[in-house]
């Protein structure tokens, strides 16, 4: 399975293997901010960011 | 770990400033609609309380706490409308503001990492147009596709219970999430027909409604707030797009 298929545009497997994890966790710590700011149950966050939930249309109240 | 590094830098780059941008806007679209159509909040409410009260201030000579506390459980009874009791909020004015600009800050650094993600999982180079193209798909994922079933709602709307809507908001845009690319990235005609499936069924499942919603604001508000999100949103998504398929290749991938 070490064999590196390389695409038309010059993608390989391997690169796909090796950015996986760095991307899944920006993707994650992304995720991560969004839910605090916009999804939060917890009372203090929900009135902080209470405006820019309602700007983002975030599900709010 | 090298292109994690490069990829938050890139994202915090371009969410800093696309954040920075649009908490301005903010100031001046949506954040006065929603000030106003507080004071329609605030009056219901009071009526409400006052309604309620009129059978309990005999009980004590304390008014305006009694006044509050009825009209917390008086809002607690309506749904959609849950407010704590004595919970800490921003006082109006610059502590609120700065708060505001500080949300608006982490949602832009946060989708600019959903973006730099999604090029980085895509690979090839990619430039501030490109960038820009990506920033109009994020603009219908998160903001149309959502907004179709849960319109953006001023302060003193009702609405169906807040999970509810949660869980069908996170689920109706990873699904327009995943339509979008099988559209442009599917290269079988099977593909664009899994990806309008997935962009339409959210909508045939439908979004948790209530049968009998009001709003304490007038419609004219509602409406006025519902075009202030849209458009604002499109021209964040716009500037958050471009500007992170600049930074994306200025630090991550080199043209």
């Amino acid at each position: 399975m070490n064999t590196i298929r390389t695409h038309a545009d010059g993608r390989t497997d391997a690169s796909v293997a090796s950015r996986a994890l760095p991307v899944a966790f920006a993707a994650f710590l992304g995720a991560f901010l969004i839910f605090g700011v916009g999804f939060s149950h917890v009372s203090a966050f929900h009135n902080a960011a209470h405006d820019v939930r309602h700007s983002n249309a975030f599900p709010c109240h | 770990m090298e292109l994690f590094r490069k990829l938050i830098f890139a994202a915090a780059a371009a969410g800093l400033i696309a954040g920075a941008f649009v908490t301005v806007v903010h100031q001046v679209s949506t954040v006065p609609v929603i000030l106003k159509a507080e004071v329609y909040e605030k009056a219901a409410d009071a009526a409400a309380a006052t309604a309620s009260t009129t059978t309990t201030t005999a009980t004590t000579t304390d008014g305006s706490s009694t006044a509050a506390s009825t009209a917390d459980s008086s809002m607690a009874s309506m749904p959609g409308m849950e407010h704590e009791a004595g919970e800490w909020e921003p006082a109006d004015g610059f502590q609120r503001n700065a708060f505001t600009v500080l949300a608006d800050l982490l949602t832009g650094v946060g989708f600019a990492l959903l973006l730099v993600s999604a090029f980085a999982l895509r690979g090839g180079a990619m430039n501030w147009q490109t960038g820009l193209y990506w920033g109009l798909a994020g603009f219908v994922a998160f903001t149309l596709a959502p907004g179709l079933g849960l319109p953006p709602e001023v302060p003193g709307t009702q609405a169906a219970p807040l999970l509810a809507r949660q869980i069908w908001w996170v689920f109706t845009v990873a699904a327009a999430c995943g339509g979008l690319a099988c559209l442009f990235f599917g290269r079988k005609p099977l593909w664009c027909l899994a990806g309008l499936a997935l962009l339409v069924v959210p909508h045939i499942v439908g979004a948790p409604q209530l049968d009998h919603a009001e709003s304490a604001a007038p419609e004219s508000i509602t409406h006025q707030f519902i075009v202030a999100v849209v458009i604002t949103s499109l021209v964040f998504w716009a500037a958050l797009g471009t500007l992170s398929g600049y930074f994306y290749q200025r630090f991550v991938k080199p043209a």
